[in-house]
């Protein structure tokens, strides 16, 4: 497992910053780097005044979604008649998206100490780490920080002697995207099928256990300890006034340097292309790029002078999901990377909802069919058609996630679905 | 046995070559502690589900239908809800597999690298068709979705380690360490 080119780009890395060194897994090492400063700033305050601080930093949820997170905080009750829960999401599995499990292979103490401050500005005494199943090394490496701050007295009872005590428990799921999404996580983490189900109830009032429950993502909550320690204005420093910070991008596809690289939110998206990954290799041209994993909107070549924030990415039709560029150079064939993609949707879904069970499923074999010179004219508008029965009308986004790439490969690359069909209608 | 702290006991790699397969999951000291400390994580017994199929796939290599009886009843469950939990996630094997579970990723940006040619070169160097148990017991091959190392297409799992940047050229150098691993019990 080598480790790639990234995080020695001149930009301010934060986040990526002991990627690479495997002394900063251990306590000690971590301890001369700041470790746990946030922490310890964070039992001399009000639950409140954490929240405060996280909300005026700007910092916005990782997993995809970019909702604010200092806000989200201030949605669990502020009384507490009984348990109240913090879920670490690191079930990352959007396809494009490796950038939790560089967090949890190389800074395991970052995310720990993140989850405690965030545990107490929800006022939690239990967080759940839910990691993927499949990352067993990189769950090796946390489960191993996990039992060190133990036993160092960071997580437990009456942490750094402050009276405030707090559990952490890391739990590993089983192989399946939909416990991503944060109802189907919980669902899961009680002992079910990765079940989503319909909001309201919000996780804020009724989460896992039924009680009050926050869920977070790894690097959502890798950002906390340095914005308590540094301060708001120290974070605002990188990124755009909506956009604030650094992110953690995931490169693949056809590119010279993929791999991860933490970049300031903001900077155009061809430099992330072109200047950070150089490009697609053998001196191929860039056909298209799905700029936030695959649930995103593909762009063309010449869309990607675009700013890398959330309202950036969502003006150009598109979203920045998880930060994971996923590059196709001028030899892909569309057709049947948009077929793979459906392929992994239509495995996916849980099943609960007819549209997402039957939809996603539908597509993927449409899809073949025209991949394999077998279809029909009327095929592109039933595609259309499902695009319009898949969103918008199931209990989670799985089914949307499919027709974002699916309706941009439509619009963008018309000519190559209808080459393949060769006038059949 | 090797002791194991509360925290992390319901994170404990599953997937593993060294398999040490009980008749009864829970009669020994082993599982009796598993079983307590995962408890012991959770305001509900229920929660402790997942950790016990994960325990029951690492001593035997699989869940056979009775551990998932057993663990129903450590768990006040019922047989058909512990299934039905166990039959939606992609890792727990509801038939035995081979020594080395070779899992391939095939999605979208291992897809851009061609990994169906790897994919096919290790159902060809195993001998095996998809899915199925090689003669010896060693080898089991199959499809992945997006294993989450998508910068290092392609990617390919055995057990609880990750193989990156595989190409149809190195597969038998995967198959070669793995074999070595073997020997060197």
């Amino acid at each position: 497992m080598g480790y790639p080119h990234s995080h020695d780009l001149e930009v301010g890395t934060i986040l990526s910053r002991h990627f690479g060194d495997p002394k900063a897994r251990e306590l000690k090492s971590w301890l001369t780097h700041g470790g746990y400063e946030g922490l310890k700033k964070a039992v001399g305050m009000e639950p409140s005044e954490i929240s405060t601080v996280v909300k005026d930093s700007g910092l916005r949820g990782r997993g995809g979604a970019g909702f604010p997170t200092g806000l989200k905080w201030t949605f669990m009750p502020q009384e507490k008649k009984g348990p109240h829960y913090l879920c670490c999401n690191a079930d990352e599995s959007e396809p494009g998206a490796f950038k939790d499990r560089e967090i949890l292979r190389w800074t395991p103490h970052l995310l720990i100490e993140g989850c405690l401050i965030a545990a107490r500005a929800i006022r939690a005494e239990h967080v759940y780490i839910y990691v993927r199943g499949e990352y067993f090394p990189f769950t090796s490496i946390l489960n191993d920080a996990v039992v060190e701050a133990y036993d160092a007295g960071y997580i437990g009872e009456d942490i750094l002697g402050s009276g405030w005590s707090c559990d952490l428990t890391v739990h590993i799921g089983a192989g399946a995207y939909i416990a991503g999404e944060e109802t189907g996580l919980m669902s899961s983490l009680v002992g079910g099928r990765a079940e989503p189900r319909i909001k309201p109830p919000f996780p804020a009032q009724s989460g896992v256990f039924g009680r009050p429950t926050t869920v977070n993502n790894v690097e959502t909550l890798a950002a906390v300890p340095m914005i308590l320690v540094n301060g708001p204005s120290w974070y605002r420093q990188w990124g755009t006034e909506k956009s604030p910070g650094t992110k953690l991008w995931c490169c693949s596809g056809h590119l010279e340097r993929p791999g991860n690289y933490e970049l300031p939110l903001g900077i155009p998206l061809k430099d992330v292309i072109y200047d950070v990954c150089g490009g697609a290799p053998n001196g191929k041209k860039v056909k298209a790029v799905i700029p936030g994993g695959s649930s995103t909107a593909m762009l063309t070549a010449d869309e990607l002078d675009v700013e890398t924030t959330y309202e950036g990415l969502q003006a150009a039709g598109s979203s920045l999901g998880t930060a994971s560029p996923i590059v196709m150079d001028e030899d892909t064939n569309i057709v049947r990377a948009t077929r793979r993609i459906a392929d992994f949707y239509a495995h996916e879904s849980c099943g609960q909802c007819v549209q997402c069970r039957e939809g996603t499923a539908w597509v993927a074999r449409i899809l073949k069919r025209i991949e394999d010179g077998e279809g029909r004219l009327s095929d592109i508008d039933t595609l259309y058609d499902l695009c319009e029965q898949l969103t918008g009308r199931t209990i989670c986004v799985l089914a949307d996630s499919v027709v974002f790439p699916l309706r941009s490969s439509l619009d963008k690359f018309r000519d190559e679905y209808e080459a393949l069909i060769g006038g059949r209608a | 046995m090797k002791k194991i702290h509360p925290a992390v006991v319901a994170a404990q790699p599953f997937q593993v070559a060294e398999r040490r397969p009980v008749d009864r999951l829970f009669a020994d000291e082993e599982g009796k502690d598993r079983l307590e400390k995962a408890l012991s994580r959770y305001p509900e017994k229920k929660a402790a589900l997942l950790p016990m199929l994960a325990y029951a796939q690492e001593r035997n290599g699989w869940l056979s239908p009775g551990a998932m009886e057993e663990i129903a009843e450590a768990l006040d469950l019922t047989p058909a809800y512990v299934r039905s939990v166990a039959t939606f996630y992609t890792m727990y094997a509801k038939r035995p597999v081979g020594r080395n579970w070779i899992q391939v990723c095939t999605c979208i940006s291992c897809h851009l690298h061609g990994a169906e040619e790897v994919f096919e070169a290790f159902l060809e160097q195993t001998g095996t068709r998809a899915g199925e148990v090689s003669e010896d017991g060693e080898w089991t091959v199959i499809e992945a979705e997006c294993l989450g190392a998508c910068g290092f297409a392609t990617v390919v799992q055995v057990n609880d380690r990750y193989f990156e940047n595989v190409t149809p050229d190195t597969v038998p150098e995967v198959l070669a360490e793995l074999a070595t691993g073997r020997s060197e019990e």
